[in-house]
């Protein structure tokens, strides 16, 4: 009982910067319906801005987090502007081998910048964890639970409380109807793709300092970030957060009784499960698939 | 002219160990023809279904494993029961890794087709990596990251010939060249029958084609089980020549590799994989002397993003328009599309 209630606390912790991660992926395809393999990258790219601004330049932790997250905001304007503007409205094919090639050329752009040892970003925060009866948590990995809320309930208030929120919404329901009231199509996705690629960003600045950071890390985050939007339904935003939760909850579960090996085989188990039973995800209203 | 050329390239490739010297260069072309294969099994999907698979290394993973556990023998515990297995000769576990991956096709066709697009991508992506964490983990049948070391190459013969044991480079190199031709012809047999048309129309609008009586699953499961199988005959070819194999043979870049061969050759043509493959099979030779491997990957990225800019069809297509056009063949390989061109609405 005691392990479980520390699998649970385990997965909020995971599951706050895994809920990042698939809002940034599935607000991006929701919108523009592109396929984002550079999602991953921007996550180990906000890493390694963590580690730019708080190792290399001494720069305060939290605003290097704040940095950190700006940085991959003007990277995905960056990656929107150069490959994608001139590619709207082409099939979904086309863009998505687009992303895998900026993929490759991140990820191995970041390895020869900052070369293959993992690197590690020391936390301000005291180190001896925080214990609550059975329970321990440290506190750096409380406050990355604490952080990713709060980008999660900005990004909420974002999209249904600002104008901004409104015209992105209203492209997502019909592009081309929002063009017509006046919504500058063009800005939108290039502002989308920001916001997605900021949230990506801070999940690796917030989990930079709980792992190491390494070239590759955007793999495996591209991958769970597209497991936690199938689980949600493509496009859907409340569905992504709450699949954050279950992917990370899986991944407890399976390490814990099963075998820690299969920890990351989860993900896509879960994938192939829903869409062998609920192939829209599990909160979608019924849609067209493909 | 048009004819002939296969014949001709088939001689010229033939000829290749003759007068090659650089045994380095030679293990290169033979690396790079498995992948061909590879390729021209992906192109069956990706260029004459249109779906994109990102999860083909898995079937050539697939084939490496099961050709090599099958030539080495494995003992593993199956809740409870021992399974033990003898070695046989290199030539059957390639045709069971063949087999395997064939099998492994249809039941990944029937599952990832119930979904396109995005979906289907994505779906083709989970199965590598399940399949990648598997032989990663199931350290009794595969050794884990510790790889499969010392697995036979193949032999060739029968037992009134008398057997031979494929060392060298140059007989792999023709056992490859003899694979590829025997691919090229049954893909061309497959795109060219009832099967390749339905396909196509699949490809090109599949409310249509469903509308005129195209079973799609059938096709579309059908089209897998050969590019399955097609990928899986490469990795036991692969497994044999390398003869060691680790889970790192699973690794994504692998299926970007094939991507790219395809679609800078000329997707849904059956020359593109060839041309595609000599160009990135050859290229890590020309660019070793320049260039480190992080480079020479981030060069791959932007070769892929600049042919989507530049020549979305890829090199097979655009050389065709420009010879084709004075010729006025009538063996045109892109059969006749709703949408000739898949330009970018502007």
């Amino acid at each position: 009982m005691d392990q479980l209630l520390q699998h649970l606390v385990n997965t909020l912790i995971m599951g706050g910067t895994y809920a990042l991660l698939g809002i940034g992926l599935t607000l991006i395809f929701g919108i523009m319906k592109i396929v984002n393999f550079t999602h991953g990258e921007l996550y180990a790219f906000g890493a390694y801005m963590m580690y730019f601004f708080a190792v290399i330049l001494g720069m305060d932790f939290f605003l290097s987090i704040a940095f950190a997250i700006v940085a991959g905001m003007v990277l995905g304007a960056a990656i929107e502007f150069t490959l994608l503007r001139t590619k709207r409205g082409a099939d979904i094919d086309t863009t998505m081998i687009l992303m895998i090639g900026a993929w490759i050329v991140l990820q191995n752009a970041e390895q020869l910048t900052w070369g293959g040892i993992a690197k590690s970003v020391p936390s301000p925060l005291p180190t001896e964890p925080l214990v609550i009866g059975p329970i321990s948590i440290s506190y750096l990995r409380a406050m990355v639970l604490l952080i990713a809320l709060m980008l999660i309930a900005g990004t909420y208030l974002v999209i249904n409380r600002t104008k901004l929120g409104k015209a992105m919404r209203a492209t997502f329901q019909d592009s081309g109807t929002a063009a017509l009231m006046g919504v500058n199509i063009s800005a939108i996705y290039t502002m989308t793709f920001a916001l997605g690629s900021a949230l990506a960003a801070a999940a690796g600045a917030l989990l930079g300092p709980v792992f190491v950071i390494a070239p590759t890390m955007g793999d495996l985050a591209s991958l769970k970030a597209f497991a936690i939007v199938i689980l949600g339904g493509l496009g859907n935003i409340t569905g992504a957060a709450i699949g954050g939760f279950i992917l990370a909850f899986s991944e407890e579960i399976g390490a814990g009784y099963i075998s820690s090996g299969y920890r990351d085989a989860m993900g896509f188990l879960i994938i192939i499960i829903v869409l062998l039973f609920k192939p829209t995800g599990l909160f979608a209203r019924s849609e067209r698939i493909g | 002219m048009k004819r002939f050329l296969p014949y001709i390239a088939v001689a010229f490739f033939a000829s290749v160990p003759l007068w090659l010297q650089d045994q380095y260069f030679l293990h290169t072309l033979v690396v790079s023809g498995i992948f061909m294969l590879a390729a021209m099994s992906l192109n069956l999907l990706l260029g004459y279904t249109g779906q994109l698979s990102l999860g083909h290394v898995a079937f050539f993973g697939i084939g490496a494993y099961v050709s090599a556990l099958t030539s080495l023998g494995f003992s593993v515990s199956i809740f409870g029961f021992q399974i033990t297995h003898e070695p046989w000769p290199p030539v059957v576990g390639v045709i069971l890794g063949t087999l395997v991956a064939g099998i492994c096709g249809y039941l990944i066709g029937k599952l990832a087709f119930r979904v396109r697009g995005a979906y289907f991508v994505i779906v083709s992506i989970s199965f590598a990596e399940v399949v990648r964490l598997v032989a990663l983990n199931w350290v009794e049948l595969t050794n884990g990251p510790l790889a499969l070391p010392g697995i036979p190459p193949l032999t060739i013969g029968f037992e009134w010939t008398g057997y031979a044991t494929l060392w060298g480079k140059a007989q792999n190199y023709y056992v490859v060249l003899v694979a590829i031709i025997i691919a090229y012809v049954i893909i061309k047999r497959l795109v060219y029958s009832p099967f390749g048309r339905a396909m196509i129309a699949l490809r090109e609008n599949e409310t249509l084609a469903m509308s005129v009586g195209i079973s799609v699953t059938k096709y579309l499961v059908l089209a897998a089980i050969f590019a399955g199988a097609m990928a899986g005959t490469a990795g036991g070819l692969y497994a044999h020549y390398i003869q060691i194999i680790d889970p790192m043979v699973f690794m994504f870049l692998n299926t970007v590799t094939m991507v790219i061969m395809v679609i800078t050759g000329g997707k849904g043509t059956l020359a593109g994989p060839l041309v595609g493959g000599l160009i990135f099979g050859l290229a890590p030779v020309v660019l070793r002397s320049y260039v480190g491997p992080e480079l020479q990957w981030i060069l791959y990225g932007l070769l892929m993003i600049l042919i989507v800019f530049v020549l979305p069809d890829g090199i097979v297509p655009a050389i065709e328009r420009w010879f084709g056009r004075s010729s006025g063949n009538a063996d045109d390989q892109r059969p006749l599309t709703l949408e000739t061109s898949k330009a970018p609405q502007s």
